[in-house]
C-alpha cells in the first residue's frame, strides 16, 4: 500500500471517529441549555436536575470530541502537506478563524459551566451553557465552510503555483458551505434528540423518574421533529446544489451511467461499475431524477460514462451510502411524527419506547453515511476540479503512516469503548435524586 | 511588514501556549513524584481542572495560525516532524480524557491507568515540544524542495535533547508553583519546596542552553546585529532570578508570574533569533523557510490580522475572567462536590 491510500485510511478513521462525538456536542449543548433556561425562568428544580444529568452525559461525550478534533487539524500538515501548501492561503485561514473565534470560547466556557454552579448566579450560569452551544455551532460553521470550499472552491485565483484568496466574501458566503452547515447541524440536532429520547425511553420503560424523563423526552421530541422536517427540505436543495456543482458525485449517488433527458430514479438497483451499468433496476420512475435535481422532469442529467474514468468517484459506496442515508432520514421523520401523536401517553406506549431505545445508533449511522457521500463522492479530487487527492499527500514513507494508522486504530478503539461504557453507565444510572423537602 | 507582524503574532501564540498549558503539563509530570494519596492526586487534577482545556486551545490556534499565515512552514514542519508530532498528539489525547474519565470509576486499577495516561500525556509533549523547537532553532535537514531528509532520530541530537530537558524543567517549576498557588497545607509546602529545588537544575540547564545555542545555532546573529535585543534573554534571566526570590518569600503568585516571564522570554529568545527564518535548513541556508518564502498572500494576512486583532484580545479578557473566577485554592471540601474530577 502506498502513502496515499494509507493516509486516506488514516484520515477516514480519524474523521469517522471524531464524528461519533461532534453531533451530540452540537445538539446536546442546545438541549441542555434549553433545560437550564426553563429552570431559570420557572424556578422548577426538576429542570435544573435535567440540565445536570444531560450535561454530565454531554461532558463525557465532549472530552473525546475535543481531543479527536486536534487530530484533524494536525493531519492536514502531517499527511496532506502538499494540499496544505497549495490551499493553506484559504483553507488554513478558515481553520485559524474557527479556533480564534469559536473554539476558545467553547473550551473556556465549558469549564466555567462545569465548575461554576456555586460561583455564578443561575442566570449567569445559564448564559455560559448558551455560550458553549453557540460557540460549538459557530465552530461547525467555519469547519463546514472549509469543507464546503473543498467541495466547491470559490473566491480564489491560481497564483505563485497555489490557490490564493481573491475574495474572502465569496468564501464565507459559499452556498455549498452554508448548505453543508445546515445539513450537518440539522442532522446533529436529530441525533441529539434521538439520544435524549432513547435514554429517556430506557427509564420510562422501567417506570423510573417518570416526570423527569417524560419532560426530557418531549423537549427532545419537539426539537428533533422540527429539524427532521427542515432536513427534508434542506436535503432537497442540497441535492440540487450537488447536481449544479458536482455532477460526477450526483451521477454516482444515483448510479446513473448514461446522460439522458427525463432521467429516471429506480426504487431499487444494484450498480455494476465494472460493466458501466446497473445489474438490476426495479421500479423506474422516469423523469424523477431530472425533476429532483433540476426542478424540471425533462432536464438532461449527465451520466457517469461522460466523465473520464479517472474522474469518477467510487460508485457503489457513494450510491449505497446515499440511499441508506435518505432511507434513514425518512424513517426518522416517521418515528418523530408517531412520537408527536404519542407524546401525552408515552409511558403506556411501551412498544414505541422500545423502538426509540434501539433507534439511538441509527442517526449516528446516518451522519457517518452522509460524510461518506460527501467525501468519497468527491473523489478523486481533494478539492473538486482543482487538486487530486493523489497529488496532495506528504512526502512521507508508507511505513511511517502504517505505524501511525495502527496506533490510531488501537488508541481510538480503546478510548471509544471506554467512552461508550461510561456513557451507558451514567445514562442508566439516571439523575441524582431530588433533594428531600424539609418542612 | 505584514509577514513580520504575523511572525511576532506567531511567537505570541506559542508563548501563550507554553505559559498556560506549561503549568498543566508540569502538574501532570509531577503527579507520580509529588502526590502521596488519592486525595492529593485529586487535588492536583482539580487545581488545573477549570483551565487546561482553554489553555490547550492556544496550541490549536498556534497551529492554525501557522497554517493560515505560513502554509509552507506548516506543511514542512508537520510532515517533516511526523512521528514527533503524532506522539505529541496521542499524548495530548490521553491527557485530555484522563481528566474526564479518571473519577468516573472507583476501582484503583482504573484510576492508576488514567494517572499513568495523565503523566505520560503531560511529560511527553513537554519533552517533545522542547526537542522539536530546539531542532528548529538549529535547523532541519531540508532539501531544495523543502523535503525533510532525516528521521525521528535526527532530532535526538545533544542540542535537541537539551532543549527537551529545558522545556521539561521550565514546566516542572511552573507546574509546582501553580500547585503552590492553588493548593494548601502539606501538598502546597511540598510543591513549593520542590519548585525551589528544581530551580537549581533549571538554572544549570537554562545557562547550558543559552551557551549551547551560541555553538549549535545561528540564533545569536540577530542579537549581535541589534544588541538591544539582548534585553530578551536578559528578561529570561531576570524572570529566573525573581522566581527564586519569590519562592524563598513563599510569595507564590508572584513566583508563578516570574516563571511565566521566564517562559515567555525563552520563547521570544528563539523567535527573535530565528527571524526572518521559520525553519532554517541545515543542508543549505538557501533552502531555509523564511517568513517571506512561506507566507500567505497579502490579502489573507490582512484579513487574518483583523480577525486576530479583534478576537485574541477578547479571548484574553474572558480567559483572565475565568482565572479570577476560579482563583481560590482547591480544598478537600471542593472535592466533595459532584462536578470535581
Amino acid at each position: 500500500m502506498d502513502a496515499v491510500l494509507l493516509s486516506r485510511l488514516q484520515f477516514a478513521v480519524a474523521t469517522f471517529f471524531h464524528f461519533l462525538f461532534v453531533p451530540l456536542t452540537l445538539g446536546l449543548s442546545i438541549l441542555t441549555a434549553i433545560y437550564e433556561t426553563i429552570y431559570v425562568r420557572t424556578g422548577d428544580e426538576e429542570y435544573k436536575r435535567m440540565a445536570k444529568f444531560w450535561g454530565r452525559l454531554f461532558l463525557i461525550n465532549f472530552a473525546l470530541g475535543i481531543v479527536t478534533g486536534i487530530t484533524l487539524e494536525f493531519q492536514f500538515g502531517t499527511n496532506w502537506s502538499r494540499y496544505s501548501e497549495y490551499v493553506g492561503d484559504i483553507f488554513g485561514s478558515l481553520l485559524a478563524t474557527e479556533a480564534t473565534v469559536a473554539f476558545f470560547l467553547e473550551s473556556t466556557f465549558i469549564a466555567v459551566w462545569h465548575f461554576g454552579w456555586r460561583r455564578l448566579s443561575p442566570r449567569a450560569h445559564c448564559v455560559t451553557i448558551w455560550l458553549v452551544a453557540i460557540a460549538s455551532n459557530v465552530s461547525a460553521l467555519w469547519i463546514l465552510l472549509a469543507n464546503g470550499w473543498m467541495q466547491h472552491p470559490v473566491g480564489y485565483v491560481i497564483k505563485n503555483g497555489r490557490a490564493e484568496l481573491a475574495s474572502f466574501a465569496a468564501v464565507v458566503t459559499n452556498p455549498f458551505g452554508w448548505l453543508e452547515f445546515l445539513h450537518t447541524v440539522s442532522g446533529a440536532y436529530i441525533l441529539s434528540g434521538f439520544f435524549v429520547m432513547g435514554v429517556s425511553a430506557y427509564h420510562l420503560l422501567r417506570r423510573r423518574n417518570i416526570s423527569f424523563f417524560t419532560r426530557s423526552f418531549r423537549v427532545a421530541l419537539a426539537f428533533a421533529l422540527v429539524f427532521s422536517l427542515l432536513e427534508v427540505v434542506e436535503g432537497h436543495i442540497h441535492g440540487a446544489e450537488v447536481a449544479r456543482t458536482q455532477p460526477a458525485k450526483l451521477a454516482a449517488m444515483e448510479s446513473l451511467w448514461d446522460t439522458q433527458a427525463r432521467a429516471p430514479m429506480a426504487l431499487f438497483l444494484i450498480p455494476s461499475p465494472g460493466r458501466e451499468r446497473n445489474l438490476v433496476e426495479v421500479g423506474r420512475i422516469p423523469g424523477l431524477l431530472s425533476l429532483l435535481a433540476y426542478s424540471d422532469s425533462g432536464a438532461v442529467v449527465k451520466g457517469l460514462k461522460d466523465f473520464p474514468r479517472d474522474e469518477r468517484p467510487p460508485v457503489t459506496i457513494t450510491f449505497l451510502a446515499f440511499r441508506l442515508m435518505v432511507g434513514l432520514g425518512i424513517l426518522f421523520v416517521l418515528l418523530l411524527v408517531a412520537g408527536w401523536f404519542l407524546r401525552n401517553r408515552l409511558v403506556e406506549s411501551s412498544r414505541y419506547l422500545r423502538i426509540m431505545l434501539w433507534a439511538i445508533p441509527l442517526p449516528y449511522l446516518a451522519l457517518e453515511l452522509g460524510w461518506t457521500v460527501a467525501e468519497v463522492g468527491r473523489q478523486p479530487w481533494i478539492v473538486y476540479g482543482l487538486m487530486k487527492t493523489s497529488d496532495a499527500v506528504s512526502p512521507i514513507s508508507p511505513g511511517q503512516v502504517g505505524v501511525s494508522l495502527v496506533a490510531f486504530i488501537l488508541l481510538y478503539g480503546f478510548l471509544g469503548l471506554v467512552d461508550f461504557y461510561l456513557l451507558a453507565k451514567y445514562a442508566r444510572k439516571g439523575p441524582e435524586p431530588a433533594p428531600v423537602e424539609t418542612n | 511588514m505584514l509577514e513580520t507582524i504575523w511572525f511576532i503574532l506567531w511567537g505570541v501564540l506559542w508563548a501563550g501556549y507554553f505559559m498556560l498549558d506549561g503549568f498543566d503539563l508540569g502538574v501532570g509530570t509531577l503527579m507520580p513524584f509529588l502526590a502521596r494519596s488519592d486525595l492529593e492526586r485529586r487535588l492536583m487534577y482539580n487545581a488545573t481542572g477549570p483551565f487546561w482545556d482553554g489553555n490547550e486551545v492556544w496550541l490549536i490556534t498556534a497551529g492554525g495560525a501557522t497554517f493560515a499565515a505560513f502554509p509552507r512552514t506548516y506543511a514542512v514542519m508537520f510532515s517533516g516532524l511526523y512521528t514527533a508530532l503524532l506522539l505529541i498528539l496521542f499524548a495530548l489525547i490521553v491527557r485530555g480524557v484522563a481528566f474526564e474519565f479518571r473519577g468516573k470509576e472507583e476501582s484503583p486499577t482504573w484510576r492508576r491507568v488514567w494517572d499513568t495516561c495523565f503523566f505520560v500525556g503531560s511529560f511527553l509533549p513537554a519533552l517533545l515540544l522542547g526537542v522539536a523547537f530546539a531542532n528548529i532553532f538549529k535547523g532541519l535537514p531540508l532539501d531544495a524542495k523543502g523535503i525533510y531528509r532525516g528521521t525521528v532520530f535526527t532530532l535526538l541530537n545533544p542540542y535537541g535533547i537539551l532543549g527537551g530537558l529545558l522545556f521539561v524543567l521550565l514546566f516542572l517549576v511552573h507546574g509546582a508553583l501553580w500547585l503552590a498557588v492553588k493548593t494548601g497545607g502539606e501538598l502546597q509546602e511540598r510543591a513549593g519546596s520542590l519548585a525551589g529545588g528544581l530551580w537549581y537544575l533549571l538554572l544549570v540547564v537554562a545557562v547550558a542552553f543559552l551557551v549551547a545555542s551560541r555553538f549549535a545555532t545561528g540564533l545569536y546573529s540577530n542579537y549581535y546585529e541589534t544588541p538591544l535585543f539582548f534585553v530578551i534573554p536578559l528578561l529570561a534571566v531576570v524572570g529566573l532570578v525573581l522566581t527564586k526570590l519569590f519562592v524563598v518569600q513563599k510569595s507564590w503568585w508572584r513566583a508563578w508570574f516570574a516563571s511565566s516571564l521566564t517562559i515567555v522570554s525563552c520563547t521570544f529568545f528563539g523567535v527573535v533569533g530565528l527571524y526572518p527564518n521559520m525553519i532554517p535548513s541545515s543542508i543549505d541556508p538557501g533552502y531555509s523557510l523564511t517568513i517571506f518564502n512561506s507566507s500567505s498572500s497579502p490579502l489573507t494576512l490582512k484579513i487574518m490580522l483583523a480577525v486576530a486583532l479583534v478576537f485574541v484580545p477578547i479571548v484574553v479578557v474572558y480567559q483572565v475572567w475565568t482565572y479570577r473566577l476560579f482563583r481560590d485554592r482547591v480544598t478537600e471540601k471542593d472535592l466533595g462536590y459532584e462536578e470535581a474530577y
